[in-house]
């Protein structure tokens, strides 16, 4: 281990990890460079890396066929609140549940912990008819208040426990010592120190509900209501066939923003995911 | 882990609770609000909104499959009629529920299989000395922040008849099939572009196992002569069988959550190669609008989920080498 490695075993190493990558990188080369080609250059033989003539006219019709500026804010303030909802519901459940011991606690946190058993698929039928009785399909309120307080936040709590419970307690005790109240100590001290586990959360919230599908195609029905992932599929021509360019200049602008920020984030996000109570 | 037993004897000079108008006097001069009632009552508080979410969002939905599987309920003829058990023998009779669980089972077995051993072969690369191992890792990793419908239209693209897979593959003299057309090539395609997707974030957890193992172990199996593989194989995997564990149960449930891949794909075809049971389940009750029919099979996705979560736990006491 402490040896150096010798230049060829590098070589190999190396040679494997530009191979092994090809199939992670090039669908998303293929998605931005193939919508900026013109429609009779996308199934061209052989393929091309880079488009002959650069066609931005794709990029124009995705708002003509679509309202997707409306589609765009929906995905974006939907995904923005259920996030901050997540964490806030989250970072208090799971604080209680590690540090304030109160009657019935263990078998309140079991009940929690059953909707990690229950993926939300499994309920989709009942909780159309819910939404359907109170007039609320075709409203953005379904996937906002369900993956806020229902299964999907279950993991957030749970990972905001695994991390509250490691923290060390005499913290908590010079704050009580200092006249906070509890919900000073955890908003004031517990709560700061939750950043890290708070960031991986508001990752995978942010995430899970950018790519929600089964939920909005089973909710909601006027292209203004649609979320993203929703949209993206609609770029059909007449015949239903997908308009592959529009198509994939819109999932373009799905997916470049959210890799951007990822690759400028990216210690944040890995390390975030990686060191929460998510591991082993 | 118990140090959150109350200190009785904190002065009660703490903030009142933020629901309540502040201390109250109880009698004989012991205020009511002592320190024990009122972390309970914030407890209660913090906890109530998650709770009261599973309650109305998670429970009584589960118990609604429940009670919705004993009914024949067609939404379009607007029926809604008690039939007792008569959805459960459809289900034992449903001759296309056998391929769908068939399919099924392909696809759970074929990604877990997939993503974990791909996702160790990566993290044990990336876990080398070597520069630049964090610039792999981002690219490995960048799947996981795509769009999933994007990532899965673009696959869609690549594996038309004559989309740039099979564009790559005959520059290379190779003709290729039609990927989503074919029976074995669907489901293979299906699996291989869900594996792409997340296996980023398999990846990334067992990096973080190995990078807790530590390395004197490795040196000493190395003086007594242990080759690589036996390394890994006697060290390595003993010490992380706690996180592939995890990432197991994870890969499971989630391999049996996938529906947008499916439902953009193959649409479960050709004929019902691809039909996995989350799909089949959206078929029947939003499609063809068998609510009662789809709350049956909600159910046995539950028992599924619930049989295969129980079963991982249990063998653990078998083969993790330690708890954490």
């Amino acid at each position: 281990m402490k040896r150096e490695m010798s230049v060829r075993l590098k070589t190999v190493l190396y040679g494997l990890l530009c191979v092994l990558c090809v199939p992670f990188v090039f669908p998303t080369w293929w998605m931005v460079t193939s919508s900026l080609k013109p429609i009779q250059e996308i199934f061209a033989f052989p393929p091309r890396l880079l488009p002959e003539t650069w066609d931005f006219s794709a990029y124009r019709q995705v708002f003509e066929l679509q309202p997707f500026a409306e589609q765009y804010v929906n995905s974006l303030y939907i995904a923005l609140i259920v996030t901050v909802g997540t964490m806030a519901v989250a970072a208090m459940a799971g604080y209680a549940f590690a540090r304030i011991r109160f009657p019935g606690q263990n078998a309140l946190f079991l009940v929690v912990l059953l909707g990690l058993l229950i993926p939300s698929e499994v309920t989709i039928v009942p909780l159309f008819q819910m939404v359907h009785t109170l007039g609320l399909t075709n409203t953005h309120w379904p996937l906002i208040v369900v993956p806020i307080l229902g299964a999907p936040s279950v993991l957030a709590t749970f990972i905001m426990r695994q991390f509250f419970i490691a923290l060390p307690g005499e913290l908590e005790e010079a704050a009580r010592v200092d006249g906070l109240g509890r919900f000073g100590t955890f908003y004031r001290v517990a709560l700061p120190l939750a950043r890290p586990a708070l960031g991986a959360v508001a990752i995978f919230t942010f995430l899970h509900s950018w790519n929600l599908y089964l939920e909005p195609i089973v909710y909601l029905s006027s292209p203004e209501m649609f979320t993203l992932p929703q949209a993206l599929t609609q770029f059909v021509d007449a015949y239903g066939g997908p308009m592959w360019n529009v198509q994939l200049a819109a999932a373009t602008m799905t997916a470049l923003p959210i890799l951007v920020v990822f690759v400028l984030a990216q210690r944040q996000f890995v390390e975030g995911l990686a060191h929460t109570g998510l591991k082993g | 882990m118990a140090q959150t037993h109350l200190k009785l004897t904190v002065a009660d000079r703490a903030d009142a609770p933020p629901a309540t108008g502040g201390a109250r006097s109880d009698g004989g001069g012991r205020p009511f609000w002592t320190v024990r009632r009122r972390d309970n009552l914030v407890g209660y508080l913090f906890v109530a909104p998650q709770l009261i979410g599973s309650a109305l969002f998670v429970l009584l939905p589960l118990g609604l499959v429940g009670w919705y599987s004993l009914h024949e309920w067609n939404v379009l003829a607007g029926t809604f009629e008690f039939v007792g058990g008569e959805n459960y023998d459809k289900l034992l009779a449903d001759a296309n529920l056998r391929e769908v669980l068939a399919g099924t089972a392909l696809f759970s077995v074929g990604l877990v299989v997939f993503n974990l051993s791909l996702a160790l072969v990566l993290a044990v690369l990336l876990n080398q000395r070597l520069r630049g191992t964090a610039f792999f890792r981002t690219l490995f990793f960048s799947p996981v922040v795509v769009s999933l419908v994007a990532w899965t239209i673009v696959w869609q693209f690549l594996l038309q008849a004559d989309g740039g897979i099979n564009g790559l593959l005959g520059v290379a003299g190779i003709d290729g099939p039609n990927w989503l057309r074919g029976e074995g090539t669907a489901m293979l395609s299906v699996i291989i572009v869900q594996v792409l997707k997340n296996v980023g974030l398999n990846m990334v957890l067992f990096l973080a196992a190995l990078q807790g193992v530590p390395a004197q172990l490795y040196e000493a199996a190395e003086l007594d002569g242990a080759g690589a593989w036996t390394r890994f194989r006697r060290i390595t995997v003993p010490l992380i069988s706690p996180t592939i564990l995890l990432t197991s149960i994870i890969t499971v449930v989630g391999s049996l959550q996938v529906f947008a891949q499916i439902a953009v794909l193959t649409q479960g075809g050709p004929g019902m190669s691809t039909t996995v049971l989350i799909y089949y389940l959206y078929q029947q009750a939003f499609q063809f609008h068998h609510f009662g029919y789809g709350a049956t099979l909600s159910a046995l996705l539950f028992v599924i989920v619930a049989l295969l979560t129980v079963v991982q736990w249990r063998m653990r006491r078998k083969w993790v080498f330690h708890e954490a």
